[in-house]
């Protein structure tokens, strides 16, 4: 339920998002300094990014390749012809006194229109983009922090002249669950394209907001920018927030004034702007010291065909081709790496059943798994995430321990009845451990199932012959015993029988006699 | 040792490549000069002998061992202040960037460097380039040496001035709005402002960077080539910069100027002209006629609307790259107020400080002191046009309108370049003018800028060279200006000017 639903019903909140995306080039965008996440203050720098007198920017094309893709991706209009504009302001981190941005009147940005479709409240929305420009990041301002002089301000350049791409959204967002929704929308292809990281925590994705509030059909009110909103749900909480103020406002017939507000996470509330930092008047310019950047056709097109599959398509494709249902295709297709590691998966499990040795074998046409595609997929998203979560190591990490081909193997185990899917995940656990591959597992572990018939045949006998009243009961009647008899030679096989061997053993034995 | 004064470049470098002279020796009578006679004129700001001496055994020992040597090998060069050189101060002439010594030198530097050439050290200029007469530098004026008590003109002041007196063979300069042609006119020396793009701007420090040019200075035409053709050309870390072929401007030089079409723009000659100028550079035009030119009169009928839009952009430019000096990270720092003012004691006891300032106002009272005391008068006069006329609500009236009149500037030379090959017209509408006489009224001294300004805004290339002299001796300077990339017709037409009137 939105926070205008919960506060107040007659208002609909009016959302409009400016996200930042930290672009994953190689170098900063108008410098050959190293773009990377951390490091010694102030060693990713160089006369150019740290704005000393004379140094002229040098645009760096891939920043610009990969504003192109994304404008493709969200189908936007790329503009033939993109200039770049200077914001004017002073702070101690922003090196030269100014930005160098894109701005509307100094010239197009890269990409305009376009949009995406989110899951709205009431069914599909789709929020329509106004625009995808380019600029620099600014570097680090430290206040406050272990390690550093608490009386003295610290500035960090490393950051600075990083690619940042902006996304500006219209006001097509009604509530804080959609602007969720949006930005992780954003995030995904983001990621799938290959652009940025999306890693919220580091900074590498930002997000401010508009918001305003309003009686159905009436104009737009008075806007309020939001920022310093640094996680997905600290942006849902500070959206919250702010609808439900504003409704207040209006409710006790005050009027809700025009100002930058800043989320405090801590007290779980906006708060305004100082009104001088709010104050001002950035005096775009076109920046002299660039040319106006010509994006040729042929290039659109090229970077087009290497687009890659994006998540709505791959979900598509996934409910094709793996004749997988549409909820487990999209949990598989959230992020590019889970669906490039299910994929990988699959592929090992059919590669390996038609090598003859031991794999998860393919069904479907045409070489399309489809049965086993299902066995890799309910492993992935119940017993991998479980893994995951339970030994807190992150995705990367597991990854490593359990390459796709390991769980590959380890499902062909099971298949080929080498061991219980429930000693499966025991061994899943040792993987995730140790990094070792299943086989090897189940080999020093002494897990390998016993399947042979006379073996469980004698357990069987035994444990029947040690509860004869339990068998006398279940012979009258009581057929839910079974479960306990199964249990018990499971205990004393220490979970290593072939259960579907020992359900037939027991089933006969004591339906005999 | 053959006297320096009378030395050119085109000389001086292939008497050091054959051994004849040593660019050691050359370089010790330049800092001798320098010693004697740059106390009177003031032209430079850093010299630091013992690189220069350094510099110029490794020419000597090169030449030696028999290793080719560059074009300018052994010859002595003036630098203006307002590009960086690696290792050597480089202020600008400014409170701001004292002490500011960069770790890197400009494209132009490294290219002298690679042509041999001896960098003696930097002239004296107008603060970030912001004057016409060398009396905004923060390290006292410097003085015209044909007349010291007459501005060497601006913002190349040094550099002319160093060319003049003889203490440098050869000098940069770099002009936004005649600051090459208006100082080499004051000092009867020969100036030129290439095309824009021609000369890369890495490294220089910005004033305003769709107008900055690098350009050479030096005592004749054939010098000036010759600098040109090792500074120009394509540098990656300017992308403004052109990819146009450099041609070697000394190969035609003496190719003369028959039938050479020359237009005199009418706009040029009219009020506000000295008479004496004005009398100087139509004798000029004549001799240019009885040399082969065919002489016509054209016009460039935005000119009266060149000093108000250049003016307007320029500004607008400066704001925006002299916000980098705040204090933050080099040069100059102002007092934060952080600390309580102490006063000295009064009579009704021990002195009582101001309040120290809160945190959050410090650093705005840093940004004021660094940068109320660190730049001169006329540059916060220019930031404050230049925030003015980019502010909202201001800036279609302004910023946007004056780029309108610059494409019709642009225009006016266009059309003027299809009827006619070169234009001739004065450098300055007077001659150097005495120190003090025009420092209190700014207009009329952007009013000395009026036959130069028009040039930047169309981003061609015009020379300035001597063509006379005032009754008072001082000189008139004449200005030959091409179409875009034209260097090599006006230096060709320069150069056979001064073949014609030397004396």
């Amino acid at each position: 339920m939105s926070a205008n639903e919960q506060g107040n019903m007659n208002y609909e909140s009016v959302i409009g998002l400016e996200v930042h995306a930290q672009l994953l080039t190689n170098s900063k965008i108008f410098c050959g300094c190293a773009v990377a996440f951390g490091g010694e203050p102030n060693t990713r720098v160089c006369p150019i990014c740290l704005g000393m007198p004379g140094v002229l920017p040098v645009l760096n094309r891939r920043a610009v390749e990969y504003t192109i893709r994304m404008a493709l991706a969200v189908d936007g209009h790329v503009a033939e012809t993109s200039a770049f504009a200077r914001k004017n302001y002073f702070y101690p981190d922003l090196p030269k006194g100014y930005q160098i941005s894109q701005y509307d009147r100094a010239g197009e940005p890269i990409s305009l229109a376009g949009g995406i479709e989110i899951e709205g409240e009431d069914g599909p929305r789709f929020v329509r983009l106004r625009r995808i420009h380019l600029e620099e990041e600014a570097g680090k301002s430290i206040h406050n922090e272990p390690g550093y002089d608490p009386d003295l301000s610290y500035i960090d350049f490393n950051r600075t002249g990083v690619p940042l791409m902006e996304i500006v959204s219209e006001p097509d967002i009604r509530s804080p669950r959609e602007a969720s929704a949006y930005l992780a929308r954003l995030r995904q292809i983001l990621q799938y394209i290959g652009v940025c990281d999306g890693n919220m925590d580091e900074g590498s994705l930002r997000c401010d907001a508009n918001v305003s509030i309003r009686k159905p059909g009436d104009p737009l009110g008075e806007l309020v920018e939001i920022k310093n909103m640094n996680s997905m749900r600290s942006m849902e909480r500070a959206l919250e927030f702010e609808i439900a103020r504003q409704s207040e406002l209006l409710e006790d017939g005050g009027t809700v004034v025009r100002q930058t507000r800043l989320w405090d996470e801590e007290k779980r509330e906006t708060f305004p702007m100082r009104s001088k930092e709010e104050a001002h008047d950035y005096r775009y310019f076109p920046d002299p010291d660039l040319v106006t950047v010509e994006i040729a056709r042929s290039w659109v097109d090229e970077i087009g065909e290497d687009l890659p599959e994006l998540p709505d398509v791959r979900m598509r494709r996934f409910v094709d081709d793996y004749r997988l249902p549409q909820d487990m295709a999209r949990q598989l297709t959230e992020n590019r790496t889970r669906a490039d590691y299910f994929e990988a998966c699959v592929s090992h499990a059919v590669g390996d059943a038609a090598g003859g040795a031991s794999g998860v074998a393919a069904g479907g046409s045409a070489g399309k798994p489809s049965a086993d595609a299902r066995t890799v997929s309910n492993w992935m998203l119940s017993e991998l995430l479980r893994v995951q979560h339970e030994s807190r190591i992150d995705h990367q990490t597991l990854e490593a321990r359990i390459p796709p081909d390991h769980l590959a193997q380890l499902l062909g185990q099971i298949k080929e009845g080498k061991i219980s899917g429930k000693i499966g995940k025991d061994v899943l656990d040792a993987m995730a451990e140790t990094g070792k591959a299943p086989v090897q597992v189940i080999e020093e572990q002494g897990l390998v199932q016993i399947s042979d018939t006379g073996e469980l045949e004698g357990v069987v006998d035994g444990i029947l012959a040690d509860h004869p009243d339990d068998v006398a009961e279940y012979r009258a009647g009581k057929t839910k015993l079974l479960g306990f008899f199964m249990g018990q030679v499971m205990r004393v096989t220490q979970g290593k029988a072939n259960p579907k061997m020992v359900n037939e053993l027991l089933r006969k034995k004591l339906a005999g006699d | 040792m053959a006297n320096l004064i009378e030395m050119a470049a085109h000389d001086l470098a292939p008497r050091i490549k054959s051994g004849e002279m040593t660019a050691e020796e050359t370089a010790r009578e330049v800092l001798r000069l320098i010693e004697e006679k740059d106390p009177a004129i003031n032209a430079y700001l850093a010299v630091d002998p013992e690189s220069v001496i350094e510099d110029a055994q490794e020419v000597d020992r090169r030449v030696a061992a028999g290793e080719t040597t560059g074009p300018l090998a052994g010859v002595p060069i003036a630098i203006k202040d307002a590009i960086c050189t690696k290792g050597l101060e480089t202020t600008c002439a400014s409170r701001i960037l004292e002490g500011f010594v960069p770790p890197y030198d400009a494209t132009v530097i490294a290219r002298l460097r690679a042509a041999d050439a001896v960098i003696v050290g930097k002239t004296n200029m107008d603060q970030f380039g912001m004057g016409s007469s060398n009396e905004n530098s923060v390290f006292d004026v410097c003085r015209n040496p044909l007349d010291t008590s007459r501005v060497p003109g601006g913002s190349s002041g040094g550099s002319a001035a160093a060319l003049a007196a003889g203490t440098a063979v050869l000098a940069l300069g770099e002009d936004t709005g005649g600051s090459i042609r208006q100082p080499a006119a004051f000092c009867g020396v020969v100036g030129l402002k290439p095309t824009y793009g021609r000369v890369s701007r890495f490294g220089i420090i910005a004033y305003g960077s769709s107008f900055d040019q690098v350009g050479p200075m030096a005592r004749n035409v054939e010098d000036c080539a010759r600098l040109l053709g090792v500074i120009a050309g394509h540098d990656p870390m300017d992308t403004t910069s052109a990819s146009e072929a450099v041609p070697d401007y000394t190969a035609d030089l003496k190719r003369g100027i028959e039938g050479v079409r020359i237009g005199v723009p009418e706009e040029y000659l009219a009020e506000g002209l000295d008479p004496s100028v004005k009398e100087s550079v139509s004798r000029a035009i004549e001799r240019m006629e009885s040399l082969g030119a065919r002489v016509e009169s054209v016009h460039l009928p935005h000119t009266e609307y060149a000093v108000a839009a250049y003016y307007i952009l320029v500004t607008a430019e400066a704001s925006s790259n002299l916000a980098r000096y705040d204090g933050v990270k080099y040069g100059y720092r102002g007092e934060d107020g952080g600390a309580p003012a102490v006063d000295a004691p009064t009579s009704s006891g021990a002195g009582v400080g101001a309040p120290a300032l809160a945190p959050e106002d410090r650093l705005d009272a840093m940004y004021g002191s660094t940068r109320s005391g660190g730049f001169g008068l006329e540059v916060k006069r220019r930031i404050m046009l230049g925030t003015y006329v980019l502010s909202a609500g201001y800036y279609d009236a302004y910023y946007d309108k004056a780029q309108r009149v610059r494409t019709l500037i642009k225009g006016d030379f266009d059309q003027a370049f299809e009827k006619v090959d070169l234009l001739v017209a004065p450098t300055t509408p007077t001659t150097a003018f005495r120190i003090g006489e025009k420092i209190d009224d700014p207009l009329q001294m952007y009013l000395s800028d009026v036959y130069t300004v028009p040039i930047n805004l169309a981003g061609v290339p015009a020379i300035s060279l001597p063509c006379g002299t005032d009754p008072g001796g001082m000189p008139v300077g004449l200005q030959i200006i091409g179409p875009h990339f034209g260097e090599e017709r006006i230096l060709r037409a320069a150069y056979a000017f001064e073949e014609a009137t030397r004396s």
